[in-house]
């Protein structure tokens, strides 16, 4: 197997509410303030090979917004490491930490919020390739009109601001911005969920058609079961933090082992049910401030067994080599 | 890339010219009458104030010009020097017309620049707050809170008793009096701008953190600094005009319009209210129309009430 | 079948400052006792304005300027407020996407249902809070009487609209308007929803319109939908006709476009264009510029006419092969 792009190794991401002056006083005092950790994402491991697209699929509170943060490098990890082409990204320094930086671009979900009211489009897309010498001052308009162009956008519009745009072109120009510094890898996350239905699918064939051109890589975080099916190579789901299965997208979709995947798949609306029967599974999706022990979906899962409650399975391949983070696919095979 | 497709993103909003955030501002700005009519009047305040020199027939702060013997003359009475006093004329033989319009000078020179110097004060210590956080930003928030819970008129007076009279520690004391609204303002929007996604993708592009404070957070934060700029700079004008009435503001020989009410309370009992009055109409007019401007202003950059 | 709601020539605009926007125009459909209308569209196609109207919740600067709505025979559009109180909550009830819309944040769950209930009934507080109890069991929700005595914001998103629903089922109305209930929840508590909202309406015979952008959800759960674009209908039918053989292009277009219309890792089939403009319409057909199937007729407005079982509002229908297999 060749060396993937990016991997990460037992990532933990935890965000803690440190209490303030007035908060220690008070729990030397004897009150039951206590601070609270979040663990958004714990014990992950990835590795993703180059041109391939993962497909990270799970609910709210799932932590994978927050994974996807750490790979872009907008949080650093608590725990773990992260490997960009076999270099740890946080001994790089000078030129080859800034080559790693952009060579990992994120696409947010929220068009509206991603980007800078106050710039022109030329900006908000030209401003990272000036700062960084990727392109002279002399060279940008021209580059920023390509960069548009690629993405779909009429060149002419670039000294507009972005609240002259539709959601679908505001999208558009978050993508040309990270396309403008060149990147190896994309990570989207939730980057059609706030679009409209006929629009999703331009935005998705954009991105399809930018991985043939340029040769990306993409780590591709969503809710949407259906959208990661047809684009994903593999999938990982996630469960509050942990991944919880991984495997292609043909094995997941056609065969899933972990009951919260098969859940997921049951419970997705399909257009060809009709008048159908939801069987929901039951219970709320924990707090994360609040994890249940052992394996975390325990108490929501119908084959749940007393170990579940103790023992936190972790992802590794059982039965028919396929890796699950759960106790029942564990069982030695004869 | 299909021709589709370039096609379906070509026609944007149905705007053809470039509108900039600025020309959007002023057309809804001028939407309220009653901002415009203010905002008018404001600046017609400030051209009186500018063209005093020039538009009065005497000048009050030149003692050659005054003469007691045209002391406490009702509005339309005759000078000594042969000019009509349209205003009337206070207990020293000033026109108050003339006074009014130089002590205008004062009171807006005063007003204004503290209140810039508040704001640019004010807002690097809310800057530094935010971004810094931990301790530092705890302890300048502290500050910050223990200096609003003083009333403003407490803080000036404590600062000029320090300090002295003249007018540039008029305007330090007001400074050190208003500083703190500005901070809290700006700190409050840096944090919730900091969290937004276009400053994560800013990092994410590798710009450095100076330039991300300077270039996208801070010219997003001026909406709320200005809506509380306008209404600080009518409230230093008040307060100036408050410290001068309670004779510890300017000196005599330089009136503003405070000195001027304080001046002419002591004729109000014997009839004589033009001289204070007049002053003290000119005062109000300044102020409410600034905080009308103000209060338009923050609808209009507030974008919650964008319908 | 008895009709609850017959909505006809429904139409609701918008005086802005920078024109008419024409949120709703011409909207016509019936729903039955017992009967799930799915009322599907994306931004911009006046589904959500079109259930607001029927309970005369529309502010300024928009109103009703044409229309008849029927409630069980009598009309209601544009009516009094009086008259508009007795119905809402009591015979028509409205549950809303974010169910702290529909939730008061500083009162408490018990208080806010024992109010529904009083406000049309003269009941004792006791019996309103029993029924209130019955109702959030009804929902699926455990140990009632603790979640009664909660606030809104501490219970989870999912709980808060099995709220919103119960609250919404209190006075047993004849019709529930349900405004994207669940396109703000996860997937999982997403189907607990449904499942909840279907029981009911079966247990009693509530008609429903279920107002959504995600044709997968109407797929299973209504009887008869109904596609808005550009506030108006451009089809509408009997769920399985509608799903399996659209006729209308943007209908064949929203199916086609679903990823598991389409074969895995090839291009998905896409609408060109974008959403409309509702302050630019084009002349005629307002889905001309985006549609592939456009003729030279199209410059005028289609009007809605019976087409092979079904209401369609095309010159040009688009008989495709089944599109979901």
């Amino acid at each position: 197997m060749t060396e993937p792009i990016v991997e990460i190794r037992g990532v933990s991401k935890r965000f803690t509410k440190r209490l303030d002056v007035a908060g220690k006083i008070a729990q030397k005092l004897g009150a039951s303030v206590r601070e609270e950790t979040v663990h958004a994402v714990d014990n992950v491991s990835l590795n993703i090979q180059k041109g391939e697209v993962l497909g990270l699929v799970g609910e709210s509170g799932c932590g994978k917004s927050t994974l996807g943060r750490v790979v872009a490098g907008i949080h650093a990890a608590s725990d773990g490491q992260m490997f960009y082409k076999g270099k740890d990204v946080r001994g790089l320094r000078g030129a080859d930490r800034r080559a790693a930086t952009l060579a990992i671009q994120m696409i947010f979900q929220d068009p509206f919020a991603s980007l800078n009211p106050r710039m022109r489009v030329e900006d908000i897309i030209g401003e990272a390739p000036r700062m960084h010498g990727i392109v002279s001052a002399a060279e940008a308009p021209d580059y920023v009109d390509d960069v548009m162009r690629k993405v779909g956008l009429d060149p002419s519009l670039k000294r507009r601001y972005a609240h002259q745009f539709s959601g679908g072109q505001r999208q558009r120009i978050g993508i040309a911005r990270a396309l403008a510094v060149k990147p190896k890898f994309l990570v989207c996350d939730e980057a059609i969920a706030a679009l409209d239905v006929s629009i999703q699918s331009q935005i998705i064939n954009l991105f399809m058609d930018l991985r043939e051109e340029l040769g990306l890589t993409y780590l591709f975080i969503s809710h949407d079961l259906s959208v990661v099916e047809h684009i994903a190579d593999r999938v990982a789901i996630m469960y509050l933090g942990r991944i919880v299965e991984m495997a292609s997208a043909e094995e997941i979709f056609s065969d899933p082992r972990h009951p919260y995947t098969k859940a997921l798949l049951a419970e997705a609306p399909r257009l060809d049910q009709r008048r159908r029967q939801f069987e929901p599974i039951v219970g709320e999706i924990p707090s994360p401030l609040d994890p249940p022990p052992g394996c975390t979906f325990h108490p929501r899962c119908p084959a749940a067994t007393a170990d579940c409650r103790k023992i936190v399975p972790n992802l590794k391949a059982g039965r028919a080599g396929r890796e699950t983070a759960c106790l029942l696919e564990h069982v030695k095979t004869v | 890339m299909t021709d589709a497709t370039t096609d379906s993103a070509m026609t944007a909003a149905p705007l053809a010219k470039v509108e900039t955030p600025f020309q959007r501002f002023r057309a809804e700005f001028f939407e309220s009458k009653i901002a415009t009519v203010a905002l008018g009047i404001f600046l017609i305040i400030v051209l009186l104030a500018i063209l005093a020199p020039w538009i009065t027939p005497q000048n009050p702060y030149d003692l050659a010009q005054v003469t007691i013997m045209d002391g406490r003359l009702p509005p339309g009475s005759e000078a000594f020097d042969g000019y009509t006093m349209w205003l009337g004329s206070d207990g020293a033989g000033r026109d108050l017309y003339s006074a009014i319009l130089y002590g205008l000078r004062i009171s807006l020179t005063v007003g204004l620049a503290s209140g810039v110097i508040a704001l640019l004060f004010g807002m690097a210590v809310g800057l530094i707050a935010a971004y810094a956080g931990g301790r530092i930003e705890v302890l300048i928030m502290r500050i910050v809170d223990l200096q609003l819970s003083f009333p403003a008129s407490l803080v000036a007076l404590m600062m000029v008793a320090a300090l002295g009279k003249g007018v540039d520690k008029i305007i330090l004391a007001l400074v050190i009096a208003q500083w703190a609204y500005y901070a809290r303002t700006v700190r409050a929007t840096a944090l919730v701008e900091r969290g937004k996604e276009y400053v994560e993708a800013a990092q994410c592009l590798g710009i450095s953190q100076s330039r991300i404070v300077f270039r996208h957070i801070l010219p997003n934060c001026m909406a709320p600094l200005i809506v509380v700029g306008t209404v600080q700079t009518a409230s230093a004008i008040s307060l100036e005009a408050t410290l001068s009435f309670l004779g510890v503001g300017l000196p005599q020989t330089e009136p503003s319009i405070g000195v001027l009410i304080a001046n002419g309370f002591e004729y109000m009992l014997s009839g004589r209210y033009w001289i204070s009055v007049f002053p003290g109409a000119a005062l109000l007019l300044t102020v409410v129309s600034i905080n009308l401007v103000g209060d338009h202003l923050r609808d209009v950059l507030n974008p919650r009430l964008k319908k | 079948m008895t009709a609850v709601l017959e909505i006809s020539g429904l139409k609701t605009h918008f005086f802005t400052h920078a024109g008419v926007v024409k949120a709703v125009d011409g909207v016509d459909f019936t729903v039955s006792k017992g009967e799930v209308m799915g009322l599907v569209g994306e931004s911009g196609s006046g589904k959500s304005i079109t259930g607001f109207s029927i309970l005369g919740l529309i502010d300024q600067p928009g109103r009703i300027v044409e229309g008849s709505i029927k409630f069980n025979g009598s009309e209601i559009a544009n009516v009094s407020e009086e008259e508009l109180k007795k119905l809402r909550g009591n015979r028509i009830s409205m549950i809303f996407q974010d169910p702290m819309m529909t939730l008061n944040p500083v009162l408490r769950v018990d208080t806010q249902m024992i109010e529904a209930i009083r406000a049309h009934e003269n009941v004792s507080k006791q019996t309103a809070w029993e029924r209130s109890r019955d109702a959030l069991g009804l929902v699926g929700i455990p140990s009632p009487e603790e979640r009664l005595q909660a606030y809104p914001h501490q219970l989870s998103g999912g709980m808060r609209q099995r709220v919103a629903i119960a609250t919404a089922f209190l006075n047993k109305p004849d019709l529930i308007i349900a405004d994207e209930p669940t396109t703000a929840l996860d997937v999982t508590i997403q189907a607990q929803i449904i499942h909840e909202a279907q029981k009911l309406t079966k247990q009693t015979g509530t008609a429903m319109i279920w107002i959504t952008h995600d044709l997968a959800v109407v797929a299973g759960l209504a009887d008869r939908i109904s596609v808005m674009y550009a506030g108006r209908i451009v089809e509408q039918g009997g769920i399985d006709d509608v799903i399996d053989r659209p006729l209308h292009p943007y209908t064949v277009g929203l199916l086609g476009s679903v990823p598991t219309a389409n074969r895995r890792g090839q291009r998905l089939f896409q609408i060109e264009g974008m959403t409309p403009n509702m302050l630019a319409l084009p002349e005629g057909c307002a889905f001309g510029p985006r549609c592939q199937a456009r003729k030279a007729a199209c410059n005028a407005q289609p009007p809605i006419e019976d087409v092979e079982g079904r209401r369609l509002r095309c010159f040009n229908p688009q008989r495709v092969a089944e599109v979901t297999s």
